[in-house]
């Protein structure tokens, strides 16, 4: 065990029976469970933890929480790196390795401070007026800002880590777990209402966790765990600890980020435990208790190492047993820095003195200061801080009559920590964020909550109320009203005895007055992180950026990590000065979520690798895959795309395929088309909507090509409708479209057609579906079945029978899409596997050949089949597609009509469906090359069409293609030009139709 | 008017000698006259940049900008920045080619750095149907002299190593198209340099003036009322993104559009690690980084109609598993800021620049989720459209009509994912 040089004898919560060991930038350090970083890194007197962002200066810690702008590291290294990360909220575990980050070499000498000596040229958004000369070389300058910009780096292998998500309902949610929010959860708890109580540090308590007031008859920390056991007890109440809520949306949507094995050593972390937790909490009731953050002052240097909030010092000492130096001075307006110097006296440490910006300073927290033998320098202010890398002391001077200015002579005052103190700034993020608007209190100096929007209360310091008798009361109120509002009978709990000082009044200044005016001498910073001084806002305020939006985005001000945690309110009130408005008048910018960052991955959660999207497989799924199939996506399906034999390439696999397709008989797994049982009194009616052509004359057992329409009139799906009986019919859908058409109908039906009575069942998944198809299928059919007559008279073409194949019951759909002979057998899902292994059994005679979607579209293609998203993009007509033939003219209305007789959509120069025929029939055209109507040396070239579909086309023995051609339907026979990934191929505009025209084949 | 000085390194290193005490204000803030020639409402970029060409292009300075909130509040401060011209036909083309020559040279011509990076942007595939689509685009693209490459797999590898192209994936990486040419900019600096531009003509940028109403006489518009009062014009121009649907039912007509939040995000600062603009619409999200180092991240709108400026969390949730999903090394890394814009979606995805059925009312509209790459173009055309009172040729196809005439430009394509 090496010595921990700052670290206190006794105290704090740290275990001390649990020595642990890190490493910092490479050299070993030892803590204890129970610390942060930050704490270990300070007990072992490393007081330089990062560089700014933009001057690079030397920067330490600066506070004990989530609002930390300076000490963020580079966290582990390999896949379990993570950049930026807050050095104050990481717990310290065995093994832990960190690094500074955006420095170099180290973090002592780093090369990129060049900056700060010529930081003159570089005022809040000096880029915008510069860097553009010459045009060309901004890419360049900007090769150099990029790489001086971005604080930690990527991790450069895949994250190893497991996130999951829980949704949950609760009656009351507390955020906060200081003495308003356990006060609240207990109050809300105790009338048995479900309460979940979040709180983002790893036990409960909030500000109890350094206090040395006792509650009642405990120290505080004491009643805070006899709190928390008393919940936790609760049958109906959660406590979540390392756990963030970061956000508050519509309806009382909170989301919490909760970190669950974060704090463990690497070893000891398993895949069997997820790394974070992300919890949706809908609740009735939300009460926010939510804290305060203390705020800095404003004064030359203000952030060399060892400047620090008094409320983190105190944290420090008291709660993790170490000294955040030897000598401490202080630096403040208002009353809690004396809380902060008298526990740092208590612990040993040399206290400078208390340099008060306040004159005549009285109340008895400067009473015991000043029994404690601390000197109080009233009316003075910070002027100058000395020391290079860390602090050394400050020079003070006394502040003029007026209070503007400072007078008399400097006198310095030694210490290696300077405790700052500007006030508090009520964390209003997530009220903020719920839309609640926020009134600045000009006796507190802040921003509080105003009326709520959303069932939501507000209590404690994040109230405004500073005191800790008051933030109890409000809690058990606040505990015991959202109760109520959730309806459960609840009584306000006794409120425990506290006995605390009465606190004097602050003194409203921001940026300390000073010898020179800001904008010289040293840097007075605003936002710590991101490296914005008074002067900055000076500048914007001149310059004419004067919403506060704009003031944030030219200066940064509060964009950083900590996204403007100890900034914001600082900002603004310079701002105010140097624009004359006053703070309420200016506004606050948006609150944003995230109130600190959140990890990607647990936003992404299980929904990743493997699970990122539902794969879906057909029920003779596994058949295709030990028979050899490649698959191909087709929307989540996956679906066999050819069967390649011994060695076969696709254009060889697919032309044997269609081959047999023509020949003698293929089988096809068309189980992903979409399926609709539709029944009801009105599906012909809706029918007759949907599609463009009439339903009213189709049969029972018949079947119905059909093209839908959106209301523009375009093409959108197209399938075939089958009646099964008057008030029952099926609807086929392309296999990605189910779901879409689906909605569609609901849409009408539920939206516009309330009176039409119609019952949409989507079944794709329901059935399994096997397509035979050529000239033997019929045979094979035949074979198969006993109780269908196949005979051509008796199962005609665009008909359905009902009996059994194969022994399983089933419907059969005489229908077609390769333009041979075709069945589609459907049978209950579980029983796909048996019809198929049966089909290919049975169908060995013939030579019986599986088929994929590759062959699938060729031998559609060779028919002049469309496919929607192929031949159609949303721009297509029925008209476009030369089928007219399917547009009713009697019909008196159905979607999309009106569409159709608008003035460019009757127009004889659409692009309109043809075929296209190489002059060499073994050229197959690119899907998506350009016909163009002029050949130029270079682009451009004047397009008139390009190519849907295009393959070679094994039973028409020659390439074919498909092509939207401007006034195609008229140009039979005319030879275009086409560009084809810069060949220039020349072709025949033919019918799209190029076999068996007059479907004998499939009439058969 | 005094001439504003010029931003450079020299007007820098003159200004940190006097310690940036003595830089001008980038635009003044006037009081609003009684009556303009021209009156855009909405202080977006492209209400700016129309102003800004009226001025420079046209010599009509006798112009305000009525803004009821901060220049460059709306979409023009939230959104992700991609620029890009490669859309699928060539009325597209034309306007989306326009925007980028300006922006070309658009840091030089306002003397304010908009840091346009051309830093190339690549839409991915992920299956047969996407390299065909691509095909398409890519040749046709070509064809219109616009720049574009397709990309195998291997080639997309090299630009940008990090990405997974693991065959074993959900969807595996199939290819990709890349425009060179396209790239970011920097939003706010394209409000704020066009408003410093057109400010330095003459013309008024009244910030807080909102457009409560629509003054007509008969037939024709004669001017608008404000939050600020009554301000008379020959010709108004509404620019106002998510809430063109307001404006146009002040005047009394309808637009066949429909608003709708989008949302984007930004991680912590990193350093650099993503060189391109990457896009996917089947894993759906796009990305780029930022010169500060955020990755910029964004994807799909909502799916109802809103004028409130946020979205649903679970489409942040979609996008960050997307995101994992094509840059699984990102998963450790963290959102740092996140949130929404009204962007106002034609049903074809294509814009509306053009005429009113009001006299002396045009309209510049339905940028939807795509429109900032267009602010130098869309305000070039649509500055033209104003001074002249008849459209640009390149916008003439864009006009309101083409609803009721069936000449629909459907980008839906294009715009697969919203950017
Ligand atoms: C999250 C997100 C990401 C995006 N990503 C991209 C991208 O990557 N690439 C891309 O090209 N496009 C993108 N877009 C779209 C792009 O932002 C917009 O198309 C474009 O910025 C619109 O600019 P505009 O000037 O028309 O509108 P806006 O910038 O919205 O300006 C309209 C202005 O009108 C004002 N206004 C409204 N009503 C009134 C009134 N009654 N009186 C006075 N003023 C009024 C508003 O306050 C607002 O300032 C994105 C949009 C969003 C929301």
């Amino acid at each position: 065990m090496k010595q921990q040089p700052y670290r206190l004898p006794t105290g704090g919560r740290i275990e001390r029976n649990r020595p642990i060991s890190f490493v910092y930038d490479g050299r070993p350090y030892d803590g204890f469970i129970g610390d942060t970083l930050a704490s270990a890194l300070l007990a072992n007197g490393v007081r330089l933890v990062g560089r700014s962002f933009k001057y690079h200066r030397p920067r330490g810690v600066m506070t004990a929480g989530s609002n930390e702008p300076n000490a963020i590291v580079q966290l582990e290294t390999g896949a379990y790196a993570e950049p930026n990360t807050r050095a104050t909220q990481v717990e310290l575990y065995d093994g832990l390795t960190a690094a500074s980050q955006n420095c170099w070499p180290s973090v002592g000498f780093d090369f990129g401070a060049w900056t700060s000596h010529f930081s003159d040229l570089f005022p809040a958004g000096f880029y915008y007026k510069t860097f553009m000369w010459p045009r060309s070389a901004w890419m360049r300058y900007e090769y150099f800002i990029r790489r001086m910009a971005g604080l930690g780096s990527s991790p450069r292998v895949p994250d190893p880590d497991r996130y999951e998500k829980m949704h949950t309902h609760c009656d009351v949610l507390v955020v906060g777990s200081g003495p308003a929010g356990l006060s609240a959860a207990l109050a809300a708890g105790r009338a048995g209402a479900r309460v979940i109580l979040v709180d983002e540090q790893n036990e409960v308590g909030g500000s109890l966790l350094e206090e040395t007031i006792a509650i009642g008859n405990d120290p505080a920390m004491s009643w805070a765990n006899k709190v928390r056991e008393e919940l936790i007890a609760l049958p109906e109440t959660r406590v979540l600890l390392r756990s963030t809520a970061y956000g508050y949306y519509d309806h009382n949507l909170v989301m919490i980020s909760q970190r669950v094995s974060d704090h463990l050593g690497l070893s000891e972390r398993s895949t069997d435990i997820p790394r974070q937790i992300l919890w949706k909490v809908r609740a009735k009731e939300v009460v926010l208790a939510t804290g305060a953050h203390e705020r800095p002052l404003i004064f030359p240097d203000n952030d060399r190492p060892g400047v620090m909030l008094a409320s983190a010092a105190r944290s420090y000492v008291n709660r993790y047993a170490v000294k955040p130096g030897s000598s401490a001075i202080f630096f403040t307006n208002n009353d809690s820095a004396y809380k902060a110097a008298l526990d740092m006296h208590a612990a040993g440490m040399r206290v400078s003195g208390i340099i008060d910006v306040r004159s005549d300073i009285s109340g008895s927290w400067a009473q015991s200061v000043r029994d404690a033998g601390i000197p109080i320098f009233e009316n003075q202010v910070v002027v100058a801080t000395h020391g290079k890398s860390g602090l050394k002391g400050v020079s003070v001077m006394k502040l003029n009559p007026s209070g503007d200015g400072v007078d008399g002579v400097t006198q310095r005052v030694h210490g290696d920590v300077l405790c700052m103190s500007g006030g508090w700034s009520p964390v209003v993020h997530l009220f903020s964020q719920s839309r609640g608007k926020l009134n600045f209190d000009v006796a507190k100096n802040c921003f509080v909550p105003g009326t709520p929007v959303q069932a939501s209360i507000t209590v404690g310091a994040c109230n405004g109320s500073f005191l800790l008798s008051d933030c109890l009361r409000e809690g058990f109120l606040a505990g015991t009203e959202a109760a109520k509002n959730a309806g459960f009978e609840a009584i306000v709990p006794d409120l425990p005895d506290v006995q605390e000082p009465e606190l004097t009044e602050e003194r409203a200044v921001w940026e300390t007055p000073n010898r020179l005016p800001s904008g010289r001498g040293g840097k007075r910073f605003i936002d710590f992180q991101n490296d914005v001084t008074s002067r900055d806002v000076e500048l914007a305020a001149r310059e004419g950026y004067l919403s506060v939006e704009h003031l944030k985005r030219y200066t940064t001000l509060g964009m950083g990590t900590d996204q403007g945690k100890l900034s914001n309110v600082n900002g603004l009130a310079v701002f105010s000065r140097c624009t004359g408005h006053d703070i309420p008048a200016l506004g606050v910018t948006t609150f944003r979520p995230p109130y600190t960052p959140v990890t990607f991955g647990v936003i992404g959660g299980r929904d990743v690798d493997h699970l990122f999207d539902p794969v879906r497989k057909t029920p003779m799924h596994e058949w295709h895959v030990s028979s050899g199939a490649l698959f191909e996506d087709v929307g989540q399906w996956k679906r066999p795309h050819y069967y390649p034999q011994d060695g076969e390439d696709m254009a060889a696999a697919v032309k044997r395929e269609c081959e047999a397709v023509g020949s003698t008989v293929g089988i096809a797994d068309a189980s992903t088309l979409g399926k609709l049982d539709l029944r009801g009194p009105d599906v012909k009616k809706l029918l007759n909507w949907v599609y463009t052509n009439a339903w009213n004359k189709l049969e029972t057992d018949r079947c119905r090509y059909g093209l839908m329409l959106g209301e523009n009139g375009m093409v959108f799906d197209d399938g075939v409708t089958t009646k099964l009986s008057d008030e029952h019919y099926l609807m086929s859908t392309t296999s990605g479209g189910a779901g879409h058409v689906h909605q569609w109908l609901e849409e009408w039906l539920q939206c516009e057609w309330l009176d039409m009575k119609v019952w949409v069942t989507n079944i794709t998944t329901q059935y399994a579906v096997a397509q035979i198809s050529g000239p033997r299928a019929r045979d094979l059919l035949a074979e198969l079945t006993s109780d269908i007559d196949v005979s051509p008279q008796a199962f005609p073409f665009m008909s359905m029978r009902c009996g059994t194949v194969a022994g399983i019951s089933a419907r059969v759909f005489r229908i077609s899409f390769s333009g041979e002979l075709s069945y589609e057998i459907n049978v209950p899902a579980n029983k796909g596997m048996a019809l198929w292994r049966a089909l290919m059994s049975c169908g060995q005679k013939y030579n019986i050949t599986p088929y994929g979607t590759e062959s699938m579209h060729v031998l559609r293609a060779e028919k002049g089949f469309i496919i929607v998203g192929e031949e159609t993009d949303g721009t297509v007509t029925p008209m476009d597609l030369g089928m007219d033939w399917i547009v009713s003219k009697a019909k008196k209305n159905f979607l999309g009509k009106r569409s159709l007789s608008r003035s460019d959509i009757i127009k004889s120069d659409r692009k309109q469906l043809v075929g296209l025929l190489t002059d060499n029939p073994d050229y197959v055209l690119g899907v998506g090359a350009q016909i163009v109507s002029q050949i130029n040396e270079s682009p451009p070239m004047p397009m008139e069409g390009h190519v849907t579909s295009s393959y070679y086309g094994p039973r028409v023995g020659r390439s074919i293609a498909m092509a939207l051609l401007s006034g195609g339907l008229k140009r039979q026979g005319e030879t275009v030009t086409v560009w084809d990934r810069g060949n220039i191929v020349r072709a025949k505009v033919s019918s799209p139709v190029f076999y068996d025209r007059d479907g004998d084949r499939m009439n058969a | 008017m005094a001439t504003p000085t010029k931003y450079s390194i020299w007007s820098l290193l003159r200004n940190a000698g006097s310690y940036h005490q003595n830089w001008q204000r980038v635009w003044r803030q006037p009081t609003p006259k009684d009556e303009y020639e021209v009156i855009v409402i909405g202080g977006g970029g492209h209400g700016l940049a129309t102003a800004y060409y009226l001025a420079t292009v046209h010599g009509i300075t006798n112009v305000a900008v009525l803004e009821k909130g901060w220049l460059g509040g709306g979409n023009t401060g939230r959104n992700t920045t991609v620029v890009r011209s490669n859309y699928l036909y060539d009325e597209s083309s034309g306007i989306y080619e326009l925007s980028m020559k300006l922006w070309e040279g658009l840091s030089q011509e306002l003397n304010y750095n908009v840091m346009f990076s051309q830093r190339g942007v690549i839409g991915l595939s992920h299956d047969r149907h996407g390299n065909d689509e691509q095909s398409r685009r890519g040749g046709a693209i070509h064809l219109n002299g616009i720049d574009s490459e397709i990309l195998n797999v291997a080639q997309v590898r090299a630009l940008v190593p990090i990405i997974n192209t693991s065959p074993n994936i959900r969807y595996p990486l199939f290819g990709g198209m890349l425009q060179r040419r396209g790239g970011n900019a920097r939003h706010d600096a394209v409000a704020w340099g066009y408003a410093r531009g057109a400010d330095a003509r003459g013309v008024d940028i009244l910030q807080e003036t909102e457009v409560i109403g629509l003054m007509r006489e008969g037939s024709r518009v004669v001017g608008v009322e404000t939050s600020r009062g009554a301000i008379r014009a020959k010709r108004v121009g509404i620019v106002v993104a998510g809430h063109s649907g307001v404006l146009a039912n002040m005047a009394g007509f309808r637009l066949p559009l429909e608003s709708y939040p989008l949302q984007a995000l930004v991680s912590e600062p990193i350093k650099p690690v993503l060189h391109t603009v990457i896009m996917s619409g089947k894993v759906h999200v796009y990305l780029s980084q930022s010169d500060k180092g955020e990755l910029v991240i964004g994807a799909s709108r909502d799916a109802h109609n809103s004028y409130s400026q946020r979205g649903s969390f679970h489409l942040i949730e979609e996008q960050l598993a997307a995101l994992i999903e094509l840059f699984p090394i990102f998963g450790r890394l963290r959102m740092m800021r996140q949130w929404g814009g009204i962007v106002d979606v034609c049903p074809d995805a294509s814009p509306i620049i053009g005429k009113t059925p009001i006299e002396g009312l045009f309209i510049n509209c339905g940028w939807g989720t795509g429109g900032f790459k267009a602010t130098p173009g869309s305000g070039w055309v649509f500055a033209h459209t104003l001074a002249t009172g008849e459209p640009h040729s390149i916008n003439a196809p864009f006009s309101l009509k083409r609803f009721s005439s069936g000449y629909l430009i459907d980008e839906h394509g294009a715009a697969g994912v919203a950017h």
